[in-house]
């Protein structure tokens, strides 16, 4: 991992991942610093490692098991561990995202008690999905090797 | 046993209610698809609860109807407890058991993947364990060992992606739009399965699946090689796709000894794959594209095996999240 030796105090550096583990890794340590409620939103593009992310921050949150893709549930639940998680994928809404939708199947997700992933999310209104965390963009950087910036608050 | 069973699956995109015989005797099959289309002409999934609370009623009422009888004729309820989408599962929950309540009906609560297990055992053409089952569609990749009517033990599932998704969003790379299963495969027919060597997730072990990687190769080919010819890529990514899917239920066929093989999930309906699994030389069973999607007689036909609950154990009875209990 490597940081980008053009970040200056204040920004949000952009860090070099080599491979999934990597990535896992920094979705652990952006992990270790959530409350339950917290809201973090992943973008980028297909397979630039959205899920892998969630998947190091589940099991930093003391999940163990599978973390997968939820782009066709919605949504994924993990119980039990330090905190209750809800990893979202708003892939299939489309363009039109939660515009205009009432989106009640997804409240239960929202209850300000658990951890909260959202891929895909959608480009505007993204405040009533809770407090956010953090935004996640990643991007493809050649092989197994991705971008990643991590911008808090 | 008389009478006849009620079952209801809303753990996904769709309502569907069926009614089953004792004897996995399909009387109907109701499937209403909860999916929208969106002004840029996609499909997508409804998650407004109040659709789906219409949907239910209607879709009970028109598989008793097309079945020909009544609540008075159903003996036992049979329901999707999980895993899938909590709210969508909740509202088809609630009203297996309002139905069963009402009438003090046993009701039998069903693992949405035990369902597609079960979608073997309906009649006419019943399969009987052992056997091995691929499970492949947008939200399930396993491959499970079944060992009785009542029972199966996952032998490996998908580390990331599913089978299904990777169909999906390779068609929507492609610029076929989503879902676009069917699409890629049409593509794919004038195209040269070998032009391009996508991976098929060799590095796993065992009788695990991963679609990550070949996703990404996809997205790489059309970047870094734009000129290459689409039928050429949706047919090499069909290929990869469908060599990891054929290669782990080998290896599953290997490891069990067993010489039967069932196929359900929506991928299931995938030409090539179809060809390549029944060229593997054992009994081969795949049902009817209707049973292989999702759908409530297969969730009647895991009933008539499950252990029936009486009102005071269902009452408070709970759906479960996907990722809930690992898969």
């Amino acid at each position: 991992m490597g940081t980008d030796p053009e970040a200056v105090d204040g920004e949000p550096p952009v860090v070099a991942t080599a491979g999934p583990e990597e990535t896992e890794a920094l979705g652990a340590a952006l992990a270790r610093e959530l409350e339950p409620g917290a809201v973090v939103l992943l973008s980028g593009d297909v397979g630039s490692g959205k899920t892998t992310f969630v998947r190091g921050a589940v099991r930093a949150l003391g999940h163990d098991g599978r973390v997968t893709s939820p782009t066709f549930t919605l949504v994924n639940r993990y119980e039990g561990g330090r905190v209750a998680v809800s990893h979202l994928d708003l892939y299939r809404l489309g363009d039109a995202g939660l515009d205009g939708e009432d989106p009640s199947l997804l409240t239960d997700e929202l209850t300000g008690e658990r951890i909260v992933f959202v891929e895909w999310p959608p480009a505007a209104d993204v405040e009533h999905l809770g407090p956010i965390a953090a935004r996640v963009v990643l991007s493809h950087a050649g092989g197994d090797r991705r971008e990643i910036e991590v911008i808090r608050g | 046993m008389s009478g006849v069973i009620l079952a209801i699956e809303t753990s996904c995109d769709d309502t569907c209610a069926a009614v089953v015989d004792h004897e996995g005797r399909i009387l109907s099959n109701v499937i209403s698809s909860q999916s929208i289309h969106d002004r840029y002409g996609g499909v997508v999934p409804e998650i407004a609860a109040r659709h789906h609370l219409e949907l239910v009623d209607v879709a009970v009422e028109d598989a008793l109807a097309q079945a020909d009888v009544g609540l008075e004729d159903v003996s036992l309820v049979g329901v999707t407890q999980g895993p899938g989408l909590v709210g969508a599962l909740l509202i088809g929950l609630s009203e297996a058991k309002a139905i069963a309540a009402a009438r003090d009906l046993p009701l039998a609560p069903v693992d949405h993947l035990q369902g597609h297990v079960a979608a073997n055992f309906l009649a006419p053409d019943p399969f009987e364990p052992p056997f091995v089952c691929l499970i492949a569609s947008g939200g399930h990749t396993l491959i499970a060992h079944v060992t009785g009517r009542d029972a199966f033990r996952v032998l490996g599932s998908t580390l990331d992606d599913a089978a299904g998704e990777a169909f999906d969003k390779g068609a929507r790379m492609l610029g076929l739009g989503y879902p676009g299963g069917p699409a890629l495969q049409r593509l794919a027919e004038g195209g040269d399965p070998d032009a391009h060597r996508f991976p098929t997730a060799d590095g796993v072990a065992g009788l695990d699946f991963s679609f990550a990687g070949v996703k990404t190769a996809l997205l790489y080919a059309l970047r870094d090689r734009p000129d290459s010819d689409r039928a050429d890529l949706a047919a090499s990514y069909q290929h990869a796709i469908v060599e990891q899917l054929a290669v782990r239920t080998e290896r599953a066929l290997r490891e069990t000894g067993l010489e039967r093989l069932a196929v359900g999930g929506g991928v299931a309906a995938n030409g090539p794959l179809r060809a390549r699994l029944t060229g593997i030389g054992v009994e081969t069973h795949i049902p009817p594209h209707a049973l292989c999607t999702d759908n409530a007689a297969m969730i009647a036909s895991a009933a008539r095996y499950a252990t029936p609950l009486l009102p005071a154990a269902y009452l408070g009875l709970d759906a479960y999240a996907s990722g809930e209990r690992g898969l």
